[in-house]
């Protein structure tokens, strides 16, 4: 069997399959040369141009730059920087409608062109033999390039290969039926594209170099193989016009055989594809140390006067270029951007020429119809004889329109380089690409939305988990402290003893408390008539003092609470009884109540306070000094407690009040006084937090000076007690304050 | 003979037992794992054992029609609508935090199901938008109602194709 050079000395190629031939339309621009074009007004230069990453800015507006000059920066190896294509000042930094079908916006640069075109400092490379395979790489990263080809591939990640090399493959082959850019770049600038393809080879030493080039670009070919003579294993080979013979895997296919496995990439294989227009700027990279900042575009399409390949800024407006090729405004009005096989219709003509951009197609309506109307699959099989991947596009339509995913995956979807073959040959005119392309998104975002919903599941079950041990831990460590304490205590040591003693006591104290509690309730009961006769007694007397303040903390509670029942029940009638009434009047309601509320709290506290007074002056002569501390530390607590409680009730009384109001439609001014106004409400609040904080630290100083405190004390005992002595408690207090009043008359 | 076979199956059953329920965890593997509680039960893998064992399939209100649709063919039950009691808005959605106003109570950090929430005590809380599952649990919470849910942002990677509503504008 005759080897792959062999064959292709002689000119035999293999075949892939299908494919179809479109007409040819290159005749509209191949004949001109490649056209300079004026500096435009604006450049907006997206900063994501490419497969990958976008890179982290570096410039700020209102900032000059220099022809050249480095924009983004990025050290992630799928992050290519974009770089300034002219001199000039960045007049904004903002998203804007970018190169792509969904219309979207993205971030862009705003340029404004100084018309000095001043370069920024340049180091030409004469001799690139001379660097390293790093320092060729670095260059290419740093110039910014990515496949031109269409794809967008950061050309440093693809060349920087270990594998062995067999075959490097320069793309010329242009299938695309209108755009001519490569042929006139090769025309013209043939020896860069050699200079790129040597640095090429210097970095991947491939034994064999071949370029695909189509038969249909005569000119090219000659020019060609009269510049590559000079060197041994370069190849040009002069393939047959098929489309998409200038796909990877089809030209890979064409020219040495093989089939790259799906999945794999071609330099598993050996082999590594690069397109003419990405050499070219190679060699201008590394060698005239000029960054990916033009590009040659074919603007073509009957809908033009004068349609021509053009060197172009990256970031010139569509509009722009077609202005300059005698765009005729039509009625016809679709702008295409890439081939008419591969391309897409342009959201608006404002988006710039980025890193890919290789054709503008203004069609007039005889080229590419707009509205064609799909009818239903006839079954004729012609698009299977079409596709160049070998898939079955019929079948993957129906999957497609069913969302079957998994009959997809089964039929190689993701084998598809949406070339529009099947499309074009499809006599019911069915947009197959377009389906594909959906369905293709749609299980792109299935993928990440497993990805996610895999990573919350497992989130979710690591937190289950660690609440878990947290709990368990804590336990415990209960547990733990509890079976350290028993022990110590039984163990016979002095302070075990002690320990036991102090609780002894402290049993014996609270079975004496209860006794007491109790005691007195019955006493209450009773009796009202009891209190009159106990103030005779020193004893009485205490209790009574005791009580008073007792009794006036449960009046300031009640009278607090029952301020509060009203507010808050005016307020709701407030609202209830005009729902419809201006916001204003609404938010003026919200903050008389947060003020009557703060009223309230204030007063409630003011109370406490001279009860506390009251309690702290009414000292007698009987020593529990514990007792009074403990006791005193509890009010305090209790009071503190409360204010925290009151804290929380204004705050949620706030929230609920905001509620109906804002359903009510504001304009901003009122919006804004609302928010002002919960700020206030919760400033206060936390104010108020912090004076009852202050107030019980207060209290407690002196508490603990004046240890001669008795207290009967009725707040010990349940909770349910506890009301009814309160509110026995209230009577008592009225009957005291009575007499007080009698004996002082 | 037979009991060669007997002993070769007798191993067999010990040798490749299933660990847990694996309808239940098919039937998770088909939930959002929003982890939101909407179905009435403390995360997706509760309801997924629910399910297997005869709950309603109609309570996974993010997941919608779809996982509804994927669950009556796993069980082999009929697909019903959405639970009214559940039906919700369910365009994906991230949380956010408006920093300023955010007093820094933590609550929102012990409801948040996946640990999506960043903050301390007294500190200014912020969402991670990447683990975010948008299930709303740490919006309620908030004393201050500085938590609102966003919908996700449209970029090009997530945006889709839709070829009855491809956005072509025509040129002036």
């Amino acid at each position: 069997m005759e080897s792959v050079i062999e064959r292709i000395k002689k000119g035999h190629f293999w075949k892939f399959h299908g494919g179809i031939h479109p007409p040819e339309q290159k005749f509209l621009t191949s004949d001109k040369p490649i056209r300079n074009l004026p500096i435009p007004e604006q450049l907006v230069l997206p900063l994501q141009q490419h497969i990958g990453q976008a890179g982290k800015l570096l410039v700020a507006i209102g900032e000059h730059v220099l022809k050249g000059q480095a924009l983004t920066q990025s050290s992630h190896p799928m992050a290519v920087p974009i770089h300034a294509p002219t001199s000039g000042k960045i007049t904004n930094i903002k998203n804007a409608v970018i190169a792509h079908p969904s219309g979207l916006s993205e971030l862009c640069l705003f340029l404004e062109p100084d018309n000095n075109d001043q370069w920024q400092q340049r180091h030409i490379c004469p001799d690139f033999t001379q660097l390293t395979d790093h320092d060729i790489l670095t260059k290419i990263a740093d110039a910014g390039i990515a496949g031109m080809g269409g794809a967008g591939f950061p050309t440093h990640v693809k060349v920087n290969n270990s594998n062995k090399i067999n075959y490097l493959i320069i793309n010329a082959a242009e299938c695309e039926p209108y755009i001519t850019a490569d042929d006139l770049l090769i025309r013209e600038h043939c020896a860069t594209v050699i200079d790129g393809i040597k640095i090429l080879n210097h970095l991947l030493k491939p034994t064999h170099i071949l370029i695909g080039i189509e038969n249909n670009k005569p000119e090219a070919i000659k020019t060609l193989q009269q510049a590559s003579q000079g060197i041994e294993h370069i190849q040009v080979c002069i393939l047959p016009t098929k489309y998409p013979s200038g796909g990877e895997k089809q030209l890979i296919k064409v020219l040495t055989g093989k089939e790259i496995t799906s999945g794999t990439l071609p330099s598993n294989q050996g082999i590594v594809m690069q397109n003419v227009a990405t050499c070219y700027a190679i060699a201008d990279a590394v060698i005239n140390d000029v960054p990916l900042i033009k590009r040659v575009v074919s603007v073509s399409g009957q809908g033009l006067g004068k349609p021509q390949n053009v060197w172009a800024l990256l970031g010139t407006p569509v509009s722009y270029l077609l202005s300059q090729c005698d765009y005729q405004n039509n009625q016809h009005k679709q702008v295409i951007m890439g081939g008419p096989m591969m391309g897409f219709t342009l959201p608006t003509d404002q988006v710039p020429i980025v890193k890919t951009s290789n054709c503008i197609l203004a069609p007039s309506e005889q080229e590419i119809s707009s509205q064609t109307k799909e009818v239903e699959c006839i079954r004729c099989g012609q698009c299977a004889d079409a596709c160049p991947a070998q898939l079955l596009p019929q079948e993957l339509q129906w999957s497609a329109k069913a969302k079957d995913q998994q009959q997809l995956a089964k039929l190689n979807l993701f084998d598809c380089i949406e070339c529009g073959a099947c499309a074009y040959v499809c006599p019911s005119q069915i947009p197959l690409v377009h389906y594909y392309r959906i369905a293709k998104a749609e299980i792109r975002q299935q993928q990440q939305l497993d990805i996610t919903a895999e990573k919350a599941k497992l989130r979710f079950e690591a937190r289950k988990i660690r609440l878990e041990n947290d709990k368990k831990a804590r336990e415990d460590k209960h547990k733990k402290a509890a079976a350290a304490r028993k022990e110590r205590m039984n163990s016979n040591t002095p302070i075990a003893n002690t320990e036991k003693s102090a609780v002894a006591a402290a049993l014996a104290r609270v079975k004496a408390k209860k006794a007491q509690a109790s005691a007195q309730q019955s006493t209450i009961e009773n009796s009202t008539d009891v209190n009159a006769k106990k103030s005779n007694s020193d004893n009485a007397a205490t209790d009574n003092s005791e009580k008073k303040t007792q009794v006036a903390a449960a009046i300031a509670r009640a009278k607090a609470k029952k301020l509060a029942q009203k507010e808050k029940n005016q307020a709701t009638e407030g609202i209830v009884d005009k729902p419809l009434d201006s916001v204003t009047q609404s938010t003026t309601d919200d903050k008389k109540s947060k003020i009557a509320a703060a009223v309230v709290k204030a007063k409630a506290k003011k109370i406490k306070e001279t009860a506390l007074q009251v309690k702290s002056d009414s000292v007698t002569k009987e020593p529990d000094n514990k007792k009074a501390v403990s006791s005193m530390d509890k009010v305090i607590l209790e009071s503190d407690k409360k204010a925290k409680v009151a804290a929380a009730i204004a705050k949620a009384k706030a929230k609920k009040l905001n509620e109906p109001t804002t359903d009510v439609p504001k304009n901003e001014s009122e919006q804004s006084l609302s928010k002002s106004d919960d700020k206030k409400s919760k400033i206060a609040a936390a104010v108020a937090k912090a004076k009852a904080r202050k107030l019980a630290s207060k209290i407690a100083e002196p508490a603990e000076e004046q240890i001669n405190v008795s207290i009967e004390k009725t707040n010990t005992a349940k909770p349910i007690d506890d009301k009814k002595s309160r509110v026995a408690a209230a009577i008592a207090k009225a009957k005291a304050k009575k007499q007080q009043r009698s004996e002082s008359i | 003979m037979s009991l060669c076979f007997g002993a070769l199956l007798g191993y067999a059953s010990v040798r490749f037992k299933v660990e847990g329920d694996p309808l239940a965890e098919q039937l998770d593997a088909l939930l959002p794992q929003t982890q939101c509680g909407q179905c009435g039960y403390p995360g997706c893998k509760p309801y997924a054992e629910a399910v297997a064992n005869g709950e309603a399939i109609n309570k996974c209100a993010p997941g919608g029609e779809d996982t509804i649709k994927k669950i009556a063919e796993l069980m082999g039950v009929e697909i019903q609508p959405l639970d009214e009691n559940h039906v919700a808005d369910n365009t994906p959605k991230v949380a956010f935090i408006i920093e300023e106003d955010c007093i820094g109570c933590t609550k929102c950090i012990q409801a948040c199901p996946v640990d999506a929430i960043i903050g301390t005590t007294k500190q200014m809380h912020t969402i991670i938008i990447d683990e975010c599952t948008g299930c709303d649990l740490c919006v309620a919470p908030c004393p201050v109602d500085c938590i609102i849910m966003k919908p996700i942002e449209l970029t090009k990677q997530n945006w889709q194709w839709d070829l009855n509503n491809i956005p072509v504008v025509q040129l002036d």
